[in-house]
């Protein structure tokens, strides 16, 4: 059994659904991430394992405890908001050590403790301040420390750079993964930023409707995407309406131009099927490995600095794909007839 | 000075003049017991009266009593209806409003009705019962006012968020609205607080009718039988109001944090 173990969960308000039979097993010391649009009940599921909100049926357990029905006061649970939470009326040090004061700790443990987690986050110097005197970025960290000081046996992160700008996001992310590895607490983080999720999780679950989607690696959800939702809401990507030929050969007819795909497809002939196809995949021209070779013109070109993102019209279809800036080759001009050419396992047949 | 300029001017001068005037008579009127020149003689008399220290005392003792019943029932009730029971608002609302629309002497009326000393709860037979009649009465005159104080300090407050945050520290209730919220309100509950003492010091209805010797009371019988003392008098009660009012802006200006700057 998991560490953290969410068995048929399932959540209503009223007639609305917002969980549907959701399940996960989360290991000691992972990092998991909730990746999902806004609605999808990710939060929501973040809020049942905290204790805010009561399952309308299934398991919570808890290194094999049931805790389903226990206050969230009882959980054990360390939680960072995305509004950060911070109580303004007490001061950084008295924030941190707020939990510590509640679980009757000493008050030489308690300033103890209040340091280390000062040290961890970096802003020793900062204890005597109130929360209006800090940061957007160093209060999230003070909470983070606050969260942490408890020893909790996990870690709920709602959000918990929304509302930082760009490069603070950016910091404390990496500044989130590095904590979180040093003291190998099992984390869940929700989000709807797939950069963030892709970036520091071990696992990301991306939810959809109440569902999860699909559960995996970042690698094993960017590359092989389960459903088209996820295909669709994880990266950029191309999808390309096809029709099924020979489902057991694997051949497809891209508008009039027949391409094979070498492998066993689901379906039966005369199906309207979709592709799907990240935009890294296809090069410009004839390449070694892209033994589908497609023919087209160039629709719309965008300098973006380093990269520079192609539309090309293949069958009637927009294809995007992209390559790097060369100072000595500009690209190419609209309505230039060109070949692009894609490994035919990179071609995805995506599930409805 | 341009046109719109002098006519707004006027306008801030006559409405100083319509409030101050009949101030400034009034002190004027208090300092005028002897007759040849103004003297402190009816403030020696009336602060030097032991009547006057006895109903005062009361008083400012039944005052701060009914601010500790206020904040008691106020703040965990306002807190709860914004937290958990949003839909219930105006009807909270609503009932904290009545003594507003009720006249004091229907509720002393209905008090005296039910509590009297030939019913099953006989509190006007004692001393004490009396006395807690007193302050439960006053606590239902300053709810108004208390409810909404402390309802306006609350919404400046992200308060499901704080909640929720000292729940997963480990926080009961009790500690949550004592360590997390009445701080944050303090300076709303403070203002509500001012108001009731300045309700309690000067009210009359009940502590007539409820036969207690009050500070409202004093006033009224040294109006009766007095021509300098109650002017006096008044102006001490109204030193004691804008004091109150002072205290309010003094706190809310030097409290160490503010939720105005989060």
């Amino acid at each position: 059994m998991a560490f953290l173990d969410i068995h048929h969960l399932e959540k209503s308000f009223g007639a609305m659904r917002v969980v549907k039979d959701f399940n996960l097993g989360i290991e000691k010391g992972e990092f998991v991430s909730f990746l999902g649009p806004s609605g999808c009940g990710k939060t929501t599921v973040l809020r049942m394992v905290a204790g805010f909100e009561t399952p309308t049926s299934g398991a919570i357990r808890i290194d094999g405890q049931d805790v389903t029905a226990t206050p969230a006061n009882r959980r054990k649970i360390g939680m960072v908001f995305q509004a950060y939470a911070l109580f303004p009326n007490l001061t950084v040090e008295q924030n941190i050590g707020f939990g510590l004061r509640v679980a009757g700790e000493g008050k030489a443990e308690t300033g103890k403790r209040v340091a280390e987690m000062l040290e961890l986050i970096g802003l020793p110097q900062l204890g005597s301040r109130y929360p209006f005197q800090l940061s957007g970025g160093q209060q999230q960290r003070v909470a983070l420390a606050r969260a942490l000081a408890v020893r909790p046996q996990v870690l709920l992160l709602d959000e918990p750079l929304s509302a930082l700008d760009a490069k603070i996001r950016i910091s404390l992310r990496e500044e989130i993964r590095r904590i979180q590895r040093d003291l190998g607490i099992t984390t869940i983080f929700v989000t709807h930023d797939q950069e963030e999720a892709l970036s520091m999780s071990d696992r990301v679950v991306v939810m959809h409707q109440g569902v999860a989607d699909q559960v995996g690696t970042p690698f094993e959800i960017y590359n092989r995407p389960a459903t088209r939702f996820v295909a669709q809401f994880v990266g950029t990507l191309n999808l390309l309406d096809a029709d099924l030929m020979d489902a057991a050969a694997g051949h497809i007819r891209l508008g009039d131009v027949p391409v094979a795909l070498n492998r066993t497809l689901p379906g039966r002939v005369g199906d309207r099927i979709s592709l799907a196809l990240r935009p890294e995949t296809v090069a410009l021209g004839r390449r070694e490995h892209g033994n589908v070779v497609l023919a087209g013109h160039i629709a719309e070109v965008h300098f973006l600095g380093s990269v520079i993102r192609i539309r090309v019209t293949v069958a009637g279809q927009l294809v995007s794909l992209d390559t790097f800036n060369q100072p000595n080759r500009p690209p190419p001009a609209v309505g230039t007839p060109v070949e692009v050419s894609v490994s035919d396992r990179d071609l995805l047949v995506l599930a409805a | 000075m341009t046109g719109k300029r002098l006519w707004s001017w006027l306008a801030v001068v006559l409405g100083g003049l319509y409030f101050l005037l009949p101030l400034a008579g009034m002190v004027d009127f208090s300092l005028r017991m002897q007759r040849d020149g103004y003297s402190f003689g009816a403030y020696r008399i009336v602060l030097t009266d032991a009547q006057f220290q006895q109903t005062f005392g009361y008083s400012v003792g039944l005052a701060l009593l009914t601010i500790v019943l206020g904040i008691l029932i106020v703040v965990p009730t306002a807190y709860f209806v914004r937290l958990r029971f949003p839909g219930l608002r105006p009807i909270v609302e609503f009932i904290t409003l009545l003594p507003l629309v009720i006249p004091p002497i229907v509720i002393v009326f209905g008090y005296i009705r039910i509590y009297n000393t030939s019913s099953v709860l006989p509190l006007t037979g004692s001393w004490w019962g009396t006395n807690i009649l007193v302050l439960f009465g006053y606590a239902v005159l300053s709810l108004p006012y208390m409810y909404r104080s402390v309802d306006t300090g609350l919404r400046t407050i992200d308060i499901a968020s704080l909640t929720e945050a000292a729940q997963s520290l480990g926080a009961g209730w009790a500690r949550i609205l004592a360590v997390v919220i009445l701080p944050n309100v303090f300076v709303s509950v403070l203002s509500g607080a001012f108001l009731t003492f300045a309700i309690v010091i000067g009210e009359y209805v009940f502590a007539a009718l409820l036969n207690v010797n009050s500070f409202g009371p004093y006033m009224v019988w040294m109006g009766g039988n007095r021509a300098y003392e109650p002017s006096a008098l008044a102006v001490v009660a109204f030193a004691i109001t804008w004091a109150c009012m002072g205290l309010i802006q003094l706190f809310t200006r030097f409290s160490k944090f503010s939720t105005v700057r989060r």
